[in-house]
């Protein structure tokens, strides 16, 4: 009996330290990133890193304005909201409460193998098809954009937005629907009126979790938005804070790659807002 | 489920095994080995550090490690600065051989340098296929590049805005291209992709597109420019008539000797045996 006892404390033992290797990772990430984003601000200035508009690292007179990848991810994650949130949301009341069963499954494991596909592949159909679609439609000279950006970011937030609005939608109870049909509503009206009211938590998280998503990305953007570092245009060549700091980080040295640093940092201070407000939506629809 | 336990402790020793094992010190600074002679020494160990070019990171890394290979004891290290904090390393002795991707300068010759040339790098500028274009001269380069030519009529081609594909800042291709054309900082990209691979897909995508890549890496999917009348090969960049290449030297102190172990590195990586291993990286050996 003693033994067993024993035998679980080691267990909990296990089982702690493999938490503790997450949150370690966690903090470790954190102060390394805090530690190494810190110098090149002090010695740029906070205010000509944050606002300055050009970005020239390796010239003779370097200039460290991060402004250009600021807007860009700003403007090129609200572009894929804008794109992908009405078709995920309405994708996602479709599956939830008029699709088949049958039609429902097929779409499901349509959007998981969606939700699976590595972003560097993404990256590659955007290059080879989006980029010349794009160049060929709209008649300029190159495709390579903040449009082909946002037109992947839609199509890469797509999965999260559907499965988290969907499970917001499934766990609204059935007699509030069923109340609303009694009282003569039409379905569609019962969703919109009844149903989407009620998972407005759910789907708030699900667009949120989808800016997430969006900043992040680095790999897809990369290979599709051309990657000078101009004030965002919707047809010029951008560079997003990401792709900042994946284009120049193999080879950077010095001040360079201390910028570089910092622009992660700034970046992560995004994504820490994002899920703060991620954090914030969850409670309140567990709440109600 | 006492056996799992145990299991997972065994496991557990031996990842800590492992690690223990990444730990080793490094191995021990230049130690000459008595009762060799300097030009095929039998045995070497030691370390031979080499600074300098970014550009020579991968002839460099691979012969490095095909030395490492035959020599067990030996550690080559690489520190990559940039061709002239390599040739200020030497110049301080901070290290055994620095690497230049560009000739000496008449002051650094004086200070007592010599240079050997280990390989050349060729660049090839490349166009769509579909380009009517196939001959430009390095200033005209130089203009398309900095934006004094924009369309392609103005060059003999068809009548399109020149789309310029260039590589990121930092990257020794870049460097290498805008160091030969001089047009250091004036390049106005409108693309800046981070592989080669991504500039001939690019290219060969984009009919009004111009870009340059490693000689090595053109494929039957692009056209590479002849430069002056001269097609980029390997012949060509070897007796110096395509101009759009830039050597890659070793430099050591005239007037003074290398250690036993930095002289057999220096006398394998310019022997004959080593030229496959320059080619294999991508650039011309200049040794039969």
């Amino acid at each position: 009996m003693k033994k067993n006892k024993q035998l679980e404390n080691i267990v909990h033992g296990i089982f702690l330290i493999c938490g503790l290797i997450t949150v370690g990772c966690v903090l470790l990430i954190t102060i390394y990133l805090v530690i190494s984003g810190i110098p090149a601000i002090l010695e740029i200035g906070l205010v000509p890193f944050l606002f300055g508009e050009t970005w020239a690292s390796t010239a003779a007179q370097p200039a460290y304005g991060i402004l250009p990848f600021i807007l860009t991810s700003i403007y090129g994650t609200a572009g894929a909201i804008v794109l992908g949130v009405p078709v995920g949301f309405m994708t996602a009341v479709y599956l939830s409460k008029i699709a088949s069963a049958k039609v429902k499954s097929v779409m499901e494991a349509a959007i998981s193998l969606l939700a699976g596909i590595p972003s560097v592949v993404y990256g590659l159909v955007g290059m080879l098809v989006l980029v010349p679609a794009i160049r060929k439609a709209f008649n300029i000279p190159d495709g390579a954009s903040l449009f082909a950006a946002i037109i992947v970011l839609a199509i890469m937030i797509l999965p999260s937005i559907i499965k988290v609005s969907m499970t917001a939608l499934d766990a609204v109870p059935k007699e509030y629907e069923d109340g609303s049909l009694a009282l003569g509503a039409t379905p569609i009206e019962t969703y919109f009126r009844v149903s989407v009211p009620a998972a407005k938590s759910g789907i708030s998280a699900a667009v949120v979790l989808g800016v997430g998503r969006a900043i992040g990305e680095a790999m897809a953007v990369m290979m599709v938005s051309g990657n000078a570092p101009n004030m965002p245009g919707l047809f010029e060549s951008v560079r997003f804070l990401t792709t900042a700091v994946a284009s120049e980080m193999s080879y950077s040295s010095g001040l360079q790659q201390q910028a570089l640093f910092s622009i992660a940092l700034v970046l992560f201070l995004f994504i820490m807002l994002i899920n703060a407000t991620l954090n914030f939506f969850m409670k309140r629809s567990k709440e109600g | 489920m006492k056996k799992r336990i145990f299991c997972t402790f065994v496991a557990s020793a031996m990842i800590a095994g492992m690690f223990a094992g990444c730990t080793g010190t490094p191995s021990e600074t230049t130690a000459p080995v008595a009762g060799t002679d300097n030009t095929t020494p039998a045995v070497v160990a030691g370390t031979v550090t080499t600074d300098g070019s970014t550009s020579m990171e991968k002839v460099i890394g691979s012969l490095g490690e095909a030395f490492q290979e035959l020599n067990k004891d030996v550690t080559v290290t690489y520190n990559p600065t940039g061709s002239s904090s390599g040739v200020k390393a030497v110049q301080e002795g901070r290290c055994d051989i620095g690497l230049a991707s560009r000739g000496l300068k008449d002051a650094e010759t004086e200070s007592g340098l010599a240079s050997t040339t280990l390989a050349l790098d060729g660049i090839a500028i490349v166009v769509n296929p579909q380009n009517p274009v196939s001959d430009l001269d390095v200033e005209t380069i130089a203009k398309i590049y900095t934006g004094e030519i924009t369309n392609w009529k103005d060059v003999g081609g068809n009548d399109a805005e020149i789309v310029l594909i260039g590589r990121e800042a930092g990257s020794g291709t870049r460097d290498g291209f805008e160091s030969i054309t001089d047009t250091k900082d004036s390049c106005k990209y409108r693309q800046e992709l981070t592989s080669t691979g991504d500039v001939i897909a690019t290219v060969s995508q984009n009919p009004a597109a111009i870009g340059y890549a490693s000689l090595s890496a053109v494929k039957d999917n692009i056209k590479a420019l002849t430069v002056g009348g001269v097609a980029p090969s390997e012949e060509t960049v070897k007796d110096g008539s395509y101009v759009v290449q830039r050597p890659f030297i070793l430099i050591t102190k005239a007037n003074e000797k290398l250690s036993d172990t930095a002289q057999a590195f220096f006398d394998y990586i310019t022997s004959p045996e080593a030229a496959q291993i320059i080619t294999a990286a991508g650039v011309v050996p200049v040794s039969e």
